[in-house]
């Protein structure tokens, strides 16, 4: 530890990982759930659509920043894996982008166009969030898969995207159940009851196929005593599971008492599931590639982002909980005046 | 078409897209700032009226203007890898700090500022809305101190083929650095200026009466007039940067090809064909002396020409000329005609007054103003691209001067890859940008015929009819 901390070509680079690994977090639940509340457009009518859009309007924003926070570290950080990473994902990058933008603007078209439109913008929306989701998930899988370009891969890829967009879909669920009341409640509340198997189903899918297609995981998994400090993580993520399925069970309550346990318990999941991630993945930032320390830039440079991360990520973190507790409380309706 | 040309049109093409959002949103958050301002003092509803319109307009471009940035911020890895790789160490920290200061203080306030004033005090609303607009600057404050390096490099060390940053200060306050700013940011406030007089005209037209139509076209018009004289002003000093640190690019910018015998100075082309074959103008028309006028302040004083840009080999290491010819011309023009119909209305409506007597009345304005503004309500877009396309292709072949071509940096993604995802992006930003403009349009509309957006309260606001009577909401008139 000390031969680390006293060396900043050790020490920057893991910091910068970390502070990856926490933006990509951040992104994938703040985000997650407002992109799970497009992805439940579908099943919503058109009062209802107003409402959820209204739950999100004031975050959105600043949930997308996350990821470019997020590209921007592994950019600045680590720019020789941004390179090779994003040129192996061109296709699949190019399609998250074009979703975030058709995401970000039907947020803004669908209430200021004129009214006939509404209908198309609200498809976008959905368009939107569906691509973004299917195309991280597609990302997440290559990535897993040390970004090679099998059928194997491809097809593990493809089993990835739809559970990220499962699990984006539950815990966007998750939210409302906590930002609505009323019918619409009970609407989230199903959608999550439907949701719980798709999460556990896609855990487990990933849990199972990872190992076996990729033999580097199952060594990293599977080998004594490292499967000690390991099995934490599935028993953990069982009794979440299990305490989500007894929460849903009980919701909507009258008082709505609990009503935000599931979204506590999934944002839980999703931290176990990326630190399961991130143990089998260090030190590499390019699969079997490129370790963090080889693609790290010069220390001169990560120091001075360092020290401008320390000041503001304070000041990022005080404004980011003034505005969730502005808009705290139920969704109303989103007003300018 | 290879991927080195296919890449430069997608860059060119997000960059393009991209840059019409900021370019409104940077200055609309201070005029929006000023709106509440004169609100706060003056407690006439018309300013605030002019805030909820005017803020719909920004929610909209800051929607755009997010959207199309994380787009840049991709595709630096997908189709620039060579950029990071070799610049990396100056590049990243100034877009890290873009990110952490400025990013998510505009993102974190947004929110505020769009749906919070019922919700908030007085003064966090307006604390919140001097954030956003203090955000949008500083972001563009720390992408024109990496887009200014990349034009005159400084501050750093070539160590194995790779830049190190050596002095920070350098590199900030590189020696393009305080022009580029200033103009991009007058370019940003003459947008505005123009966006704000051409819509608010078109309201006038649409038959809207209010007061609040009224103060919001003598503002673009004003802010217009003021800023134009200091843009040409800018503009020229910029020039002047320009021709010491990247002469090639001046000479493109005046299709000098070459030099001109002794006591003869350089000429100004006002119009000519540019001619990479022949090295020489097509269809001239100059004005002797004028050139050196401009830009030596001296009657024969010379500038490098284009032929001094050719290695022994015939390498050319000058910049296309046509299209940096064309865009400065119309970036020019562009500028020229906003001079002429800003002081023109500022002119009308100092000397005429109004039907009720009034001085500065937007009633003195003649028909064909209006109709003049409406047509100019996106000369600001026309203009910036233009004055980026000149700088940004009159840099080339380096995409950072002197230190890496933009060849070197291409990444060697196939190129139908390339093209097939240019041509999606085309056409999601050729529906987005017509949806924009129409959806302004539709705004003026709704807000003229008094049609409630969904967003709006109804005629039984109290809000709406104090905007009638100027008053403050929830002072009771004797007409009630």
């Amino acid at each position: 530890m000390a031969e680390i901390l006293a060396d900043p070509a050790l020490w920057l680079p893991l910091t910068f990982a970390g502070l990856m690994g926490l933006s990509i977090l951040i992104y994938v639940v703040l985000d997650g759930f407002d992109l799970g509340v497009g992805l439940l457009f579908p099943f919503a009518d058109e009062a209802e659509k107003d409402r959820m859009v209204a739950s999100i309007g004031p975050f959105w924003d600043a949930n997308e920043t996350w990821l470019v926070m997020a590209v921007g570290l592994l950019l600045v950080a680590f720019p020789v894996a941004h390179g090779a990473i994003l040129t192996t994902l061109y296709l699949p990058v190019a399609v998250m982008l074009v979703g975030l933008i058709l995401r970000g603007v039907a947020f803004e078209f669908r209430v200021k166009a004129p009214e006939r439109y509404k209908r198309g913008w609200n498809a976008a929306f959905f368009a939107g969030s569906a691509l973004t989701s299917l195309s991280q998930g597609f990302m997440l899988g290559m990535y897993i898969m040390g970004l090679e370009v099998t059928l194997a891969t491809l097809a593990f890829s493809a089993v990835t995207a739809v559970f990220l967009t499962v699990g984006y879909s539950f815990i966007g669920a998750a939210w409302l159940i906590g930002k609505t009341e009323g019918a619409l409640q009970d609407k989230a509340v199903e959608w999550a009851q439907g949701g719980i198997w798709g999460l556990l189903l896609g855990i487990g899918a990933i849990s199972v196929a990872s190992p076996l297609v990729s033999a580097r995981i199952f060594e990293r998994w599977f080998s004594w005593p490292e499967i000690l400090w390991l099995s934490p993580l599935p028993l953990l993520s069982a009794a979440l599971l299990v305490a989500l399925w007894a929460a849903l069970r009980r919701l909507p309550s009258d008082d709505d008492r609990g009503a935000w346990v599931p979204f506590s318990c999934g944002t839980g999941l999703f931290v176990l599931a990326f630190f399961g991630m991130a143990y089998s993945f260090y030190p590499y930032v390019v699969p079997e590639r490129l370790t963090i320390f080889e693609a790290a830039s010069a220390p001169e440079s990560l120091m001075i982002i360092l020290v401008g991360a320390i000041v503001v990520m304070p000041m990022i973190a005080a404004y980011t909980v003034l505005a969730y507790v502005v808009f705290r409380g139920k969704a109303t309706e989103l007003r300018y005046d | 078409m290879d991927t080195l040309l296919l890449s430069r049109i997608q860059f060119g093409a997000n960059i393009s897209f991209h840059i019409l959002f900021p370019t409104i949103t940077i200055a609309l958050g201070w005029v929006l700032l000023w709106f509440k301002l004169r609100y706060n003092a003056t407690g006439d509803f018309k300013w605030m009226e002019a805030y909820r319109f005017w803020v719909k307009v920004f929610a909209l471009s800051f929607a755009l203007g997010v959207v199309s940035g994380i787009t840049m911020s991709f595709q630096f890895g997908t189709n620039w890898p060579g950029f990071m790789e070799t610049v990396g160490n100056v590049a990243g920290p100034l877009l890290a700090y873009e990110v952490l200061t400025a990013f998510f203080l505009e993102a974190g306030f947004l929110g505020i500022m769009l749906f919070g004033f019922s919700r908030v005090p007085g003064w966090l609303h307006t604390f919140a809305t001097f954030l956003v607009a203090f955000g949008t600057t500083l972001s563009a404050f720390w992408i024109l101190v990496l887009n200014s390096w990349m034009h005159t490099p400084a501050g750093f060390e070539l160590r194995d083929g790779v830049v190190h940053a050596t002095d920070w200060l350098a590199i900030i306050f590189n020696p393009s650095m305080p022009y580029r700013l200033a103009h991009m940011l007058l370019a940003s406030g003459l947008t505005v200026a123009f966006l704000i007089a051409g819509i608010s005209a078109l309201r006038l037209l649409f038959g809207d009466r209010s007061r609040s139509v009224a103060a919001t076209l003598r503002f673009g018009a004003v802010m217009g007039a003021v800023l134009i004289p200091v843009q040409i002003f800018v503009g020229d000093m910029h020039g002047l940067n320009t021709l010491e640190h990247q002469p090639a690019k001046v000479a493109a910018m005046e299709g000098h090809w070459e030099q001109y015998p002794d006591g003869e100075g350089v000429p100004l082309v006002l119009f000519a064909v540019p001619n990479a074959e022949t090295r020489d103008n097509d269809y001239e028309v100059k004005i002797p002396h004028l050139g050196s006028l401009v830009l030596t302040h001296s009657w024969d004083g010379t500038i490098p020409a284009l032929d001094e840009f050719v290695a022994e080999d015939g390498t050319v290491t000058h910049p296309p000329v046509a299209p940096v010819f064309y865009s400065f011309r119309i970036m020019v023009a562009t500028g020229v005609a906003m001079l002429l119909l800003s002081w023109t209305a500022v002119a009308l409506m100092a000397r005429r007054r109004g039907p009720d007597g009034a001085r500065w009345s937007v009633e003195a304005l003649p028909r064909w103003v209006l109709y003049a503004f409406v047509a100019m309500a996106l000369s600001g877009w026309l203009a910036v691209l233009a004055g980026w396309y000149t700088t940004e292709i009159g840099r080339q072949p380096w995409l950072v001067h002197g230190v890496l071509s933009t060849a070197q940096a291409v990444a060697e993604v196939p190129a139908p890859m390339v093209l097939s995802t240019l041509v999606a992006y085309l056409a999601v930003y050729a529906v987005l940008t017509g949806a924009y403009v129409a959806v302004l349009v539709y705004l003026a509309w709704t807000a003229t015929h008094g049609k409630s957006l969904p967003t709006r309260g109804g005629t039984a606001d109290p809000v709406e009819r104090a905007v009638e009577t100027g008053a403050r909401p929830g002072a009771t008139t004797p007409a009630e």
